[in-house]
């Protein structure tokens, strides 16, 4: 379980975070929404410690974050897997170098063993046979899936993953989103997704957080978001008069 | 229109401020080369990455510097043997001294440097620099490794080992390039340039040759690693802090150079 306890971010005059809490549960698909610049990708970095919030606290099962030394971030780390948004696959490496690196550089495990994990981990994302293809060989949902690959090899606890269906088309994206979920559940992780696909919100979103200009706006699950009717939150969701009108003709 | 005062007020606030950014940068850059003192993780992977970089300093960059050290050594021994022949009363031996000399103090320790400035210098800023924008350097740290350390010391490694090497390689090939210049062009023979290049020969110039490679290799890897792990934005960027890496380090090298030339020749 994460938790996010009174969260203040400014850069210069621009104050990104105000004042964000909720708390993220294990075995559940935490999804965070919000129009572009509310906040979502500075809450996940703060979230990780890629960025230092001004105030407030981010609590992983009961271990303040914001509170710890290096050392035992870097310790802390290591249960955080993460999929970045144009998936950071290291260019220098072939696709089993990458998973395996944080096996290399954090476990006592023997090669022998490190190979039969990496080879779990892309038989579970679905790409078997591709180790030795290097990052630029790879598809845009298959950078993807070896990201997500890389995320888990080492069984974290938490996973985070920033827009994991930017760039793909809409069959990739359930692909993406299934396989996030599937994980999820079977390593009972907690997951935080920072999307704007509402595709994800209805298919995947246990926990939905609508940020809106750093604040949290509203927060349910993906049944209750069908029923808002008004404000910031309904112009999000339907956007568009497709949405709009299909609402409208499924409630008739 | 500006009055006289205002236009002096923003005349001193420019200069300021750039000075300003100057001792920030500076900071900077001295707080990035603390924090890459640390304990690693596991050593085997940085000496791994350390040979990694090591052959693409080393390998790569050995011919450009093989066919300028040629033929800096070949045009040495021609410029000096057309003045001497002028003068007429020197004997032409002394071309192998003087190219010698001038290679190991001056032409191969700083062309060298200077070419690398050039070719490492932005290979390893634009390299760092589109990790940073493809956010490879936050995958590194979210995993828990000292990003700082990882990514820069093995890269510094590298070049204080092979830097040095191809130095005194270009040495070597500079002072065939004049041999076989001068041989072909008449201007001496063979037992005459290698009896120049033997005689009045001074350990200390080759320890100065060093010394200077030494802080050449370390003010290029660090500067140039400096300017891409720091960058901020996209592509554009990235192209910027490549440039910044060369025009800064061949400053400074040319800065080094002065300095070591001055306190240690003397």
């Amino acid at each position: 379980m994460i938790e996010v306890i009174d969260i203040h971010k400014q850069f210069g005059e621009q104050k990104v975070l105000k004042g964000i809490s909720s708390v993220f549960e294990d075995g559940k698909c935490n999804l965070v929404i919000g129009k572009s610049g509310s906040g979502k990708t500075v809450l996940i970095k703060t979230m990780v410690g890629l960025v230092e919030p001004d105030s407030g606290d981010v609590k992983y099962d009961g271990r303040s974050f914001t509170q710890m030394n290096k050392k035992d971030r870097t310790i802390l780390r290591r249960e955080i897997g993460m999929l970045f948004q144009g998936s950071a696959l290291f260019d220098s490496m072939t696709v089993e170098e990458n998973i395996r690196f944080p096996l290399d550089m954090f476990s006592d495990m023997t090669e022998a063993e490190k190979l039969e994990q990496v080879n779990f981990c892309l038989a579970r994302v679905n790409m078997p046979n591709t180790n030795k293809k290097f990052p630029d060989e790879l598809s845009g949902g298959m950078k993807k899936r070896v990201g997500i690959a890389r995320a888990i090899v080492q069984n974290p606890k938490y996973l985070f993953c920033d827009e994991p269906n930017s760039g793909l088309d809409p069959k990739t994206s359930i692909v993406i989103d299934e396989l996030i979920k599937e994980i999820t559940i079977e390593y009972n992780m907690t997951t935080l997704i920072n999307t704007h696909d509402m595709n994800s919100v209805m298919g995947i979103g246990d926990n939905v957080l609508f940020l809106h200009e750093g604040l949290k706006y509203w927060e349910g699950d993906s049944k209750e978001i069908m029923n808002i009717t008004d404000g910031e939150l309904f112009d999000f969701i339907f956007a568009s008069d497709f949405l709009k009108n299909l609402r409208k003709n499924a409630r008739v | 229109m500006p009055s006289r005062n205002s236009k002096s007020v923003y005349f001193f606030y420019i200069r300021f401020s750039s000075m300003g950014k100057i001792f920030h940068d500076f900071g900077e850059y001295l707080i990035l080369l603390g924090r890459m003192f640390s304990k690693p993780e596991k050593p085997r992977m940085y000496w791994k990455e350390t040979f990694r970089q090591m052959h693409d300093i080393g390998i790569g960059s050995l011919t450009v510097i093989a066919i300028v050290a040629t033929f800096i050594g070949a045009v040495t021994a021609v410029q000096f043997s057309y003045q001497l022949r002028g003068i007429g009363l020197v004997p032409m031996w002394w071309v192998g001294a003087i190219v010698r000399k001038s290679l190991i103090l001056e032409m191969a320790p700083t062309l060298t440097a200077l070419l690398l400035a050039g070719k490492v210098g932005s290979n390893i800023a634009s390299e760092l620099g589109s990790m940073r924008t493809s956010e490879q350097i936050d995958a590194y740290e979210i995993m828990g490794v000292n990003t700082s350390s990882y990514l820069i010391a093995p890269k510094i490694l590298a070049s204080i080992v092979v830097i040095p090497m191809l130095v005194v390689i270009s040495v070597f090939l500079g002072i065939i390039g004049g041999w076989a210049a001068g041989v072909l062009g008449h201007f001496y023979s063979t037992a005459e340039y290698v009896r120049g290049v033997q005689d009045y020969m001074k350990n200390w110039d080759l320890v100065v040759m060093l010394i200077k490679a030494l802080l050449f290799s370390f003010a290029i890897a660090s500067v140039s690693c400096f300017k891409g792990y720091t960058v901020k934005g996209g592509a554009l960027e990235i192209g910027k802090a490549s440039t910044q890496a060369v025009v800064l380090s061949s400053i400074v090298v040319i800065i080094i150079n002065f300095f070591v030339a001055f306190l240690l020749l003397d």
